[in-house]
């Protein structure tokens, strides 16, 4: 049996998923701050596979912010081919010093899981970051609840990085969305730091549905909010170039 | 031997027909010749080196296989891991003979001849036909059991009664021996030595002393003894994996005692399964730090074992386990448990070797600067349990974008490039996996040569990268192979995708 007051500070440590900043609001842009908290399960959506480097620099700048190292990370042989395997300077470039990290690829999706379940349950890692390509079928809630026990018993930061996959429902405490977002140039239209737009796809007991534009700052190893204006190009040129193709039409007869 | 091999790999084949005559064959210099011939086939008149239609032609029952010079030596090294068994030094003397050196280890079998006896009816089981001899040098021993003498009072008088043949000189030297009429080692023995060096050439007179004990000629074994060793030898094979483990974590804990003794910790643990057939199955676990926690060891091997593509085989049951420590390194009495980051960083040793175990050490990596300016190879990726390397990182500039991909693709991958370029610059337009990007900012051009100084003959062509945004933000490092002046059209590539 649970003391009271322990599982009383537990529930409170689940729902303070997202710390809110100063004035508590996330949608303001001022005071924001994602900061996923540790010791729990959470997903990171890269919706289709020219996201890929977009997740990765989410899920690594998430275990920044909180200091969550050493980071374990995770990764398919079908991840290390398609998106290209990572690189020490460009990790150098993000904030992260690659001695606190170690990279470990897998076969498959089913030792995917397994691994990430060894290192939730390793209380000497800060982060483990599991990164799948496509259907990750062994990632279910039965899956997603063993590690989401294992990184609270731990004190883990678990990460589930899914790039190009369904979402199928999970015991993550939060999921998120994440796409690349046009940088705010420097001198001579040179691109600047990293922007995501985010999205809050699922919390577990809180309202979801928010979006937000972000940028990494390396310096101070946080997301800045980062002004709209970002977007150079008109709204519907952006969309025209290069948007999603619209769906087939099946034309009548 | 390749009909022993093949008897072992395929006993179908030798179900009721063990007296067929069987020959091996192999191709040289365009005619197949027969290599390798069983007793049988020997009785019936073929011989090495008839080609392979005069044999059919001579004894149309003749089987053929194709001779595979690489699995016998396989095979022979498979068996000179099961003569481990015996004797901790095992040298191979290709292409079908073992030397083991008995000194010291043959009380353990009832002195020379149970040793002898052991290995017979052990080969035996396997369907091996061995011929045994001992000597003082591994000469002698290998001289003795190749070429059969006449029987003799000692092994001196043996030796000089084997054939000439058995000083292994090449084919002219033995046929001018014989010429000379010495036909035995004993004849030859008979001369003085200064006369048959200058006769029949250094080599006779330095064959003549090792076989004699004069020289000495050492033994090569397989494999250095490891430093600390225990086995255990059972009386009924074990067949059972479960007990397998209890026998493992027991010899665990003797090696951690002696390992205690000395202060010292094992980083490389090899467990070596002798199946009573004279088959060996070798478990090997690596730890990134020195260890003597047999539960720890344990697990490892457990999850060795569980990695395995083949399940463990125990045949008829082990009769032999043995556990080498290959490789120890000092670990004081008390691990140091007080700061918090010791035990943490403990923890994640362990689990690396955990999952180097089940993975393979390979798969568990760490990145390491690398001086080069090369991009592809300005990391180095190492197995997590190796020390580093000593280099530096070099660190950003504070307010300074990514200026390096977090993504690297190796080898860079083609993109086309649309739409028209200006000479220094990157493409408006490009297509890459078949998706459209249009360019909306770009930084460049970061001019990277090839590394001239590594390729005598001619350079690579010179890279300028360029680090390009497109409309949706998307940020790719694309390079373009080779300057104008260079070549003709220079293709484009697309090397790694910015965070």
């Amino acid at each position: 049996m649970e003391e009271p007051f322990a599982l009383i500070d537990r529930l409170r440590r689940a729902a303070a998923l997202v710390a809110p900043g100063d004035d508590g609001g996330m949608a303001s842009g001022r005071g924001f701050e994602v900061r996923l908290a540790a010791a729990q399960l959470h997903e990171i959506h890269a919706l289709s596979e020219g996201e890929a480097a977009s997740g990765a620099g989410l899920a690594l700048g998430c275990a920044l912010t909180v200091g969550a190292r050493p980071i374990l990370w995770l990764r398919t042989e079908a991840a290390e081919r398609q998106g290209g395997r990572l690189h020490g300077p460009g990790l150098v470039a993000m904030g992260l010093d690659p001695a606190d990290l170690v990279v470990v690829v897998v076969a498959d999706d089913a030792a995917l899981l397994r691994a990430a379940a060894d290192g939730a349950r390793c209380p000497g890692l800060g982060t483990v970051i599991a990164e799948g390509w496509g259907a990750m079928r062994g990632l279910d809630l039965t899956a997603s609840r063993r590690l989401m026990l294992a990184a609270e018993a731990s004190g883990v930061l678990m990460l589930v990085l899914r790039v190009g996959g369904q979402v199928v429902p999970s015991a993550a405490a939060t999921r998120w969305s994440v796409a690349s977002a046009p940088s705010r140039a420097l001198a001579a239209e040179a691109p600047g730091a990293p922007a995501y737009d985010l999205e809050l796809l699922r919390r577990r007991g809180g309202p979801a549905g928010a979006r937000w534009r972000v940028e990494w700052n390396r310096d101070t190893q946080s997301f800045d909010p980062a002004p709209l204006s970002g977007a150079r190009l008109p709204l519907v040129a952006d969309r025209a170039v290069a948007g999603p193709a619209p769906a087939p039409v099946r034309g009548a007869g | 031997m390749p009909i022993e091999r093949l008897r072992a790999r395929r006993p179908h084949l030798f179900v009721a027909r063990d007296e067929a005559p069987i020959a091996f064959a192999e191709s040289v210099g365009g005619a197949i010749r027969l290599a390798a011939l069983n007793a049988r086939a020997v009785a019936a008149g073929l011989s090495v080196g008839l080609t392979l239609a005069d044999a059919r032609a001579r004894v149309p029952e003749v089987e053929i296989f194709p001779h595979d010079p690489a699995a016998d030596a396989d095979w022979l090294e498979r068996l000179a891991e099961g003569a481990r068994r015996y004797s901790p030094a095992v040298a191979l003397d290709p292409p079908q003979g073992l030397v083991l050196d008995s000194g010291g280890v043959d009380h353990l079998f009832g002195g020379e001849r149970g040793l002898a006896e052991d290995i017979e009816t052990r080969m035996a089981r396997r369907g091996l036909i061995v011929r045994l001899a001992y000597g003082d040098t591994p000469e002698a021993a290998r001289a003795l059991a190749r070429h059969a003498g006449a029987p003799a009072p000692d092994e001196m008088g043996a030796i000089r009664r084997l054939p000439v043949a058995a000083l292994e000189l090449d084919e002219d030297a033995c046929a001018a021996l014989i010429a000379a009429g010495l036909k035995s080692v004993g004849d030859v023995l008979a001369r003085p030595m200064a006369t048959i060096a200058a006769r029949f050439g250094r080599e006779a007179a330095t064959a003549l002393r090792r076989l004699t004990g004069e020289e000495d000629s050492p033994l090569t074994p397989r494999v250095v003894a490891a430093p600390i060793g225990v086995e255990r030898r059972f009386a009924e094979p074990v067949a059972r994996t479960e007990h397998m483990l209890g026998v493992l974590e027991d010899l665990t804990a003797e090696a951690a005692r002696v390992l205690e003794e000395r202060h010292e910790g094992g980083r490389r643990w090899d467990a070596r399964l002798f199946r009573s057939d004279g088959e060996v199955q070798h478990l090997r676990v690596e730890t990134g730090q020195p260890t003597r926690d047999p539960a720890v060891l344990l697990r490892l091997f457990r999850e060795r074992i569980e990695a395995l593509a083949d399940p463990l085989d125990p045949g008829f049951g082990y009769d032999l386990m043995r556990l080498d420590v290959g490789l120890a390194e000092k670990l004081d009495a008390v691990q140091l448990r007080l700061e918090g980051g010791e035990a943490k960083s403990e923890a994640v040793a362990a689990l690396i070797d955990r999952l180097g175990t089940r993975l393979g050490r390979e798969r568990v990596r760490r990145i390491h600067p690398r001086d080069s300016h090369m991009p592809e190879q300005a990391e180095l990726l190492l197995p997590a349990t190796d020390p580093a390397p000593k280099a530096e990182w070099t660190r950003p500039e504070p307010g300074e974008p990514p200026l390096r991909p977090i993504h690297l693709f190796d080898p860079p991958q083609p993109i086309e490039s649309l739409a028209a370029e200006t000479p220094d610059g990157p493409p408006a337009r490009f297509r890459w996996r078949r998706k459209m990007h249009d360019v909306a900012r770009a930084e460049g051009p970061e001019r990277i040569a090839g590394e001239w100084w590594r390729r005598a003959d001619m350079a690579p062509p010179t890279r300028d990268y360029y680090r390009v945004e497109d409309v949706r933000g998307r940020r790719f490092w694309i390079f373009r192979h080779g300057l104008y002046t260079e070549t003709e059209r220079p293709r484009w590539y697309v090397h790694g995708l910015f965070a």
